[in-house]
């Protein structure tokens, strides 16, 4: 698979992600836009340049790995894991339908080649912490990524996992929140504040980096800085825009969970040129 | 006469949809009513209550556990709060809670679980619930409401608002058929029979109401009697009708949009084993999770269909007529 650490051939991944979480989910006519376009540089970063995996051998025992806890953004980890060659990108456009791998929300059952099933909010962090301490007892330099959703930090199990996580100092995690400021409801400030989210990661005992979610270098830097980071988990706050990269979507609730019509989804792919 | 049209069913409102109106209208008569939701206001339909009484709904974020326990601390302290979330994420998150702040203290809580059973579609297994029945009937003294439409739904709101004590309602995301005239009467705790028959008893809950109403139907056109029973109550359970039904047709199937191990079949067949031995057959969700599919398609795959019903309603009279 293509492995690059060049800004610009990773935007242009970017863009191509896009176009096809478009062209998924309309032609599923369900899904969820907003949170799957908000979350594209964080999982192509991750997945064409940070991780140490191989979709040739995807069980190698030291692999990186993971786990998509917001897993309703699932199109766009589909999407990459496509590109990279896990699994194949001309079904993508199956999402959803009966006898589909790419189902709902992400289920191993249909798709051994991820990491994990979700789709019930608030457990990734756990599992991820599970999967990191079996890394350490396992002497391997593995590590663990999670992506969650700004909403769904409301759930009390991310908490419990991260007061263990800072307790435990499992520093081979990385927490990554996509700050998009909108959940199903409405925009996060007024359903349940998170803020002040920084203070409350680190009062849990986490090393935190606040960084802009579709600034690539900047992201680049801030992996960088959780790998060298020893004795402490690290959570990455991403500041992010719900829906970005289509003008329409961008920080509209309503695309949290609306597919885009046939007409919206030429006006979102003619933005992505 | 409980049926609208003998041979056509005609699509009423889903039964979300019902239980918000419900709510809203509750809301207005009475000012102890309060509600609460998970983030999913929208789609459990809480929202009209919200907009039309913004001091009394509570918006818990992503937090079940939390708002499951709030809304027992609210109804200890006098209020008739009613808790609202995807059935998976209300009654597998919230179980704990339920039952310590719910269930032991019989407190006056509503809970009502949407999006239950495999019919919510394209979303898949992680929404979907096949569970929630057992669940809800393990937490002692709550009563539990399973309502097949519209009308039915709205009515037993309206009930469960009125009875003090515990009470789960199951409700589901897609329009389903009306099953009952505006004017139905109901009770918690009485199934009602809506077909009579002689030879076989097709008794069901939720959406299976309607499957078994035409696969009694289809038997009719083969010459076979079936009783249709809706139980609308799965705990506490009619047990009269049940034993009523096991001796006058002495062959029963019991449908569900659940887990066939763990729902309204096992139960019936404690009935039926303590009253009069009769033949039984069940339709269900067998040990699985389902998958993403639109909700006709997953029915079909599943077996939740009239024809299932037909042909789990031919063995059990096979088999009571080898018995005989
Ligand atoms: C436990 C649980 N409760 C509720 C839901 C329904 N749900 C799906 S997405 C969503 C909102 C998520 O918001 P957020 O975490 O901010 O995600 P994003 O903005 O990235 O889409 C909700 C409530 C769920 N999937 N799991
Ligand atoms: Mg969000």
């Amino acid at each position: 698979m293509l492995k690059t650490s060049d800004p610009t051939e990773l935007a242009a991944i970017s863009k191509k992600m896009r176009r096809q979480v478009i062209e998924m989910i309309t032609e599923a006519k369900s899904g969820h836009p907003g949170g799957s376009l908000s979350a594209v540089e964080l999982l192509v970063t991750l997945y064409f340049d940070v991780m140490r995996h191989d979709p040739a051998n995807p069980k190698w025992k030291d692999r990186d790995r993971f786990i998509l806890s917001k897993g309703h953004a699932c199109p766009i980890l589909y999407s990459v894991m496509a590109e990279c060659g896990y699994c194949p990108a001309d079904q993508l456009n199956t999402l959803r339908k009966l006898g589909s791998i790419y189902q709902g929300h992400p289920d191993v059952r249909f798709m051994p080649v991820l990491e994990a099933s979700t789709g019930s909010l608030g457990q990734g962090v756990s599992l991820a912490i599970g999967m990191a301490l079996a890394a350490k007892l396992d002497k391997s330099p593995s590590r663990t990524y999670v992506v969650l959703g700004d909403g769904e930090l409301q759930e009390g199990q991310i908490w419990e996992a991260a007061m263990f996580a800072g307790f435990r100092k499992v520093d081979n995690v990385v927490a990554i929140a996509d700050n998009n400021g909108i959940q199903l409801d409405g925009f996060t400030k007024d359903i349940m504040d998170l803020e002040p989210l920084a203070d409350k990661w680190r009062a849990f005992g986490w090393h935190v980096i606040e960084v802009n979610g579709h600034d690539i270098p900047a992201l680049q830097k801030a992996f960088a800085e959780a790998s060298s980071t020893s004795g402490k988990p690290t959570a990455l706050i991403a500041h992010t825009v719900k829906g970005k990269g289509v003008s329409f979507m961008e920080n509209n609730p309503k695309y949290h969970g609306q597919a885009p019509t046939l007409d919206e989804e030429k006006r979102a792919l003619a933005e992505l040129v | 006469m409980a049926i609208n049209t003998k041979y056509e069913l005609k699509l009423g409102a889903a039964t979300r949809e019902a239980f918000g109106k419900a709510l809203v209208e509750l809301g207005r008569t009475n000012p102890n009513i309060v509600a609460l939701d998970a983030d999913l206001s929208k789609s459990t339909m809480t929202v009209g209550f919200q907009k039309e009484f913004p001091e009394r709904f509570f918006e818990c974020g992503i937090a079940e556990a939390n708002m499951a326990a709030i809304a027992a601390g609210l109804a200890s302290a006098g209020k008739i709060p009613f808790a609202s979330s995807f059935s998976a994420f209300m009654l597998n998150k919230g179980f704990e809670q339920l039952r310590v702040t719910a269930a032991f203290p019989r407190v006056n809580v509503k809970v009502v679980g949407t999006h239950s059973g495999i019919s919510i579609g394209e979303d898949g297994p992680s929404q979907m619930s096949v569970e929630d029945l057992s669940l809800a009937c393990s937490l002692a003294g709550f009563t539990v409401l399973s309502p097949a439409d519209e009308v039915s739904m709205v009515a037993l709101v309206k009930q469960a608002a009125a009875m003090f004590g515990p009470v789960f309602i199951r409700a589901g995301r897609i329009k389903c058929p009306l099953i009952y005239a505006a004017d139905q009467t109901f009770t918690i705790g009485k199934a009602i029979e809506l077909v009579s028959g002689t030879d076989v008893t097709l008794i069901a809950t939720g959406l299976l109401v309607a499957e078994s109403i035409k696969a009694a139907e289809a038997l009719e056109a083969e010459g076979i009697s079936a009783a249709v029973l809706d139980i609308h109550t799965i705990k506490p359970l009619d047990r009269e009708a049940i034993a009523k039904a096991a001796q006058k047709t002495r062959a029963l199937v019991v449908s569900e949009e659940h887990l066939v191990d763990s729902g309204l079949g096992v139960r019936v067949a404690q009935i039926v084993s303590e009253t009069t031995p009769a033949a039984m057959e069940f339709v269900g969700v067998v040990d699985t999770y389902a998958e993403s599919g639109a909700p006709d398609e997953l029915l079909d795959k599943y077996g939740l269909r009239a024809v299932n019903v037909v042909a789990a309603a031919k063995r059990a009279l096979a088999r009571k007529k080898a018995g005989s």
